[in-house]
């Protein structure tokens, strides 16, 4: 049996955040439903979010949305409404990401729906909070990481502020708040009330910076400093960080840096006996590396450091990596068909459960694949009205 | 509020991050965490301190992880130990390690074992790099997986190197995914009453981060490329990224061209079709870049907000800690602990029922707990 089996989701959620959140739980074998705007659907469909298309849709619709179904309705039309009201009387969870009021307005908000289905579960992810000064202010993924601090934790000290280039705030929240409706569905199995979630993508950013944010908490409010030299992490000593070899890179992690000069022939971080100056003087020690691996390249480097237990790597891209024996043998990859007999290559769900992997070959929906089979299924309209509904979209 | 975890019993044997991570989370949730930890010196967090601070014999960073959770002194390669670890194990309901493989199973903690003495257990386990392939002994450490799965290749402007995140992004990412699997496996315990194994590793947790990524080199089959300028995502077209201005610095997220040139007052932009945000997109960044930094930051904020585009400041703690919006969220977290070892850190950032929940306890001495989890589990 499936973790998540018969587990139905309702998910008005668009883009990233709560979409991410319901691939989760899709992949842990829950029923997930989109539903969608008639026309244009989740605004992650077009164009302007990726320049790579797949079958007239976004790449990054496809990888998100694989293994749900869609359901289209209008929020603002009576009749679509109380469809979905039915719907939503079936639902063990109803999720969403819009901005605050906007559900309360179309009559979708936790009162309304909870009077419908009493012991629903409801998750939102809003931007900054459903009652902050900044409620109304756009939750986006680039804006967050530049309000939350993160940007200065990136890049060397003499960089601008420097974002990271995936877009990690909307994937936690989505996380948290898959996290926070999985424990409140485990908390219905005990007591057989459902409840609400809320995350905010600012709180789940600072989350994400719980340890260095603790520091600034406890340290005098000092700001971090980012390194001065291949920078990897404004709180860790060196040699922490990625160099330039004589023909590519290498990773350093934490290292001993007097054993670290011996195996590879540093002679002037012998005079760094004080293990406090590998994170007060990291800059100089830092310096000395750079300039010395530059002598060989990373396989040299790798021989000497791999068996004497350092932590080292080399550093790859895309092709590198997908060319690896190490890559392949996790079989990361799925191939999953649309029903438009489209195949789209594209990441599995990380986790193995019992010995097996997560696995299931369905592609993203078309925007309203699903209306009539699920009206069907839910016995939520008459024939006649499926008939009607189909010819409006 | 009834937590939604309470009553159950997670036994920690993880260590450093990604796994301990899971395990504050389950206790932020409402369950009871145990660290099993080795005499004498315990978890190796204990003393990897970040930045050189410590609060009283253990790592700041130690005590942000752990708090809320009890420790256990034994020593997993003494016979008595092991045996009092296993009656604790048969009463728990989750186990999480991340040893490297191989080693539970010499110890005789395996799945197999752990299960043939409590059939219902959810068994977490985290390695580096999976259990098979040739990259399956090397050390599951956060900068080297950015650095093997592609992740160092995201940020940072083309012609740089490449450049990691500023944190421990893999960890806390596997670290998630494990109390995700936790979670899903304990519901399904709930109506069937099977336990499970449930396996990860800090490589797949990496790419499964990288999903829209990946997914789009798959498809078009070319390299990713970060912009040559305030590189903000490889995938997304100008003028997304951090510049600078006059005072500061500026966000600018996607938007139409036609309102940024507006507010921007640049009538070169208007040459530029809408696919070109893609194809040119360090040639019109260039162009932005440059006429950002005539004015100061809360010039153009007005005029980008006044035409709704997405932009903002970008804060560091200092200012983030001063607006009225950091100050409604109340993530800072006041943990009260003996002697001098009371500290500040965040919440769990999960609302339940309209309220923040939290485990508000300090973290745990080392075997600060064994005697009393001896008279109350063993005996």
């Amino acid at each position: 049996m499936k973790l998540l089996q018969d587990i139905l989701v309702i998910d008005f959620s668009q883009f990233l955040s709560g979409p991410s959140a319901s691939l989760c739980l899709a992949d842990f074998g829950a029923d997930v439903i989109k539903i969608e705007k008639p026309g244009t659907g989740d605004i992650c469909r077009e164009l302007y979010v990726s320049d790579v298309m797949i079958d007239g849709e976004s790449s990054i619709f496809h990888a998100i949305n694989r293994n749900k179904k869609s359901y289209a309705a209008d929020l603002k039309n009576a009749a679509d409404v109380a469809r979905l009201k039915q719907l939503i009387q079936k639902a063990d969870v109803v999720m969403h990401n819009f901005r605050p009021g906007v559900m309360e307005r179309l009559g979708f908000d936790y009162d309304s729906v909870k009077k419908i289905n009493p012991n629903v579960i409801y998750a939102q992810i809003s931007g900054y909070g459903e009652d902050g000064p900044w409620k109304h202010l756009p939750g986006q993924d680039l804006l967050l990481q530049s309000l939350s601090g993160l940007a200065w934790l990136n890049n060397s000290s003499h960089a601008n502020p420097t974002p990271m280039g995936v877009s990690v705030v909307d994937m936690l929240a989505g996380a948290h708040v898959a996290q926070g409706i999985m424990a409140l569905l485990y908390r219905k199995g005990v007591t057989g009330e459902g409840g609400s979630i809320q995350v905010s993508m600012l709180e789940s950013a600072l989350d994400f910076q719980f340890e260095v944010l603790t520091c600034y908490f406890n340290d005098g409010g000092q700001l971090p400093q980012r390194s001065a030299v291949n920078s990897g992490h404004a709180y860790v000593a060196a040699p922490y960080g990625i160099y330039k070899t004589k023909d590519d890179y290498i990773a350093l992690a934490m290292a001993d840096i007097l054993q670290l000069g011996d195996l590879i022939g540093c002679d002037d971080l012998a005079a760094f006996t004080d293990r406090k100056d590998w994170f007060e003087k990291r800059d100089e020690i830092k310096t000395c590396l750079a300039h010395h691996l530059l002598h060989h390249t990373t396989t040299h480097w790798l021989e000497i450091l791999e068996p004497a237990g350092v932590w080292c790597s080399k550093v790859l891209d895309y092709e590198q990596l997908t060319s690896e024996e190490g890559y392949q043998a996790l079989n990361m990859e799925v191939v999953v068909k649309t029903s438009n007999g489209i195949s789209v290559k594209t990441t599995r769900c990380p986790v193995r459960v019992d010995g097996e992997l997560l696995v299931n070959e369905r592609g993203a929906p078309a925007l309203g694949e699903h209306n009539s089979e699920i009206d069907e299924l839910f016995e939520i309209a008459s024939k006649k009205e499926i008939v009607d509904l189909n010819s409006s979209i | 509020m009834f937590l939604p975890l309470k009553g159950l019993l997670v036994v920690e044997f993880s260590q450093y991050l990604s796994g301990p991570s899971a395990g504050l989370r389950l206790a932020d949730l409402g369950a009871r965490v145990i660290k099993i930890e080795r005499p004498g010196s315990g978890d190796p967090c204990r003393k990897l301190a970040v930045k050189n601070l410590w609060l009283g014999d253990d790592a700041l960073n130690f005590h942000a992880i752990n708090r809320g959770k009890e420790s256990f002194a034994a020593d997993l390669k003494n016979e008595a130990d092991r045996e009092a670890v296993k009656k604790i194990l048969a009463k728990a309901d989750v186990v999480t390690h991340n040893f490297r493989p191989g080693v539970m199973e010499r110890i005789g903690l395996a799945y197999s074992d752990v299960k043939s003495i409590n059939e219902r257990i959810v068994y977490a386990e985290i390695t580096g790099y999976g259990k098979k392939g040739p990259w399956k002994n090397k050390p599951g450490q956060d900068l080297l997986i950015q650095s093997l799965s592609g992740l160092a290749y995201t940020t940072g402007d083309d012609g740089e190197g490449p450049m990691p995140f500023g944190l421990s992004i893999v960890d806390s990412i596997c670290g998630i995914h494990a109390v995700q699997g936790i979670l899903a496996a304990l519901i399904r315990r709930q109506k069937t009453g099977l336990g499970a194994f449930v396996e990860l590793s800090l490589l797949e947790s990496g790419l499964s981060f990288q999903f829209e990524l990946l997914t789009t080199h798959y498809h078009s089959r070319q390299s990713i490329k970060r912009s040559k300028v305030s590189n903000g995502n490889p995938l997304l077209g100008a003028p997304y990224g951090i510049y600078k201005t006059k005072d500061g610095y500026i966000a600018l997220a996607m938007m139409s061209m036609p309102l940024l040139q507006e507010a921007l007052g640049i009538a070169s932009l208007g040459n530029y079709a809408p696919a070109d945000v893609f194809e040119k997109r360090d040639e019109i960044k260039s162009i932005i870049a440059e006429q950002l930094l005539v004015k100061e930051t809360a010039f153009w904020l007005q005029r980008l907000m006044a035409l709704g585009l997405w932009a903002s400041e970008v804060h560091n703690w200092d200012t983030l800690t001063q607006t009225p919006l950091y100050k409604s969220t109340g993530m800072e977290s006041k943990i009260a602990a003996n002697g001098d070892k009371s500290f500040t850190t965040t919440r769990c950032p999960i609302r339940i029922d309209g309220k923040a929940v939290g485990a508000k306890l300090a973290a745990p001495e080392l075997g600060e707990h064994t005697e009393k989890i001896k008279e109350e589990l063993l005996s």
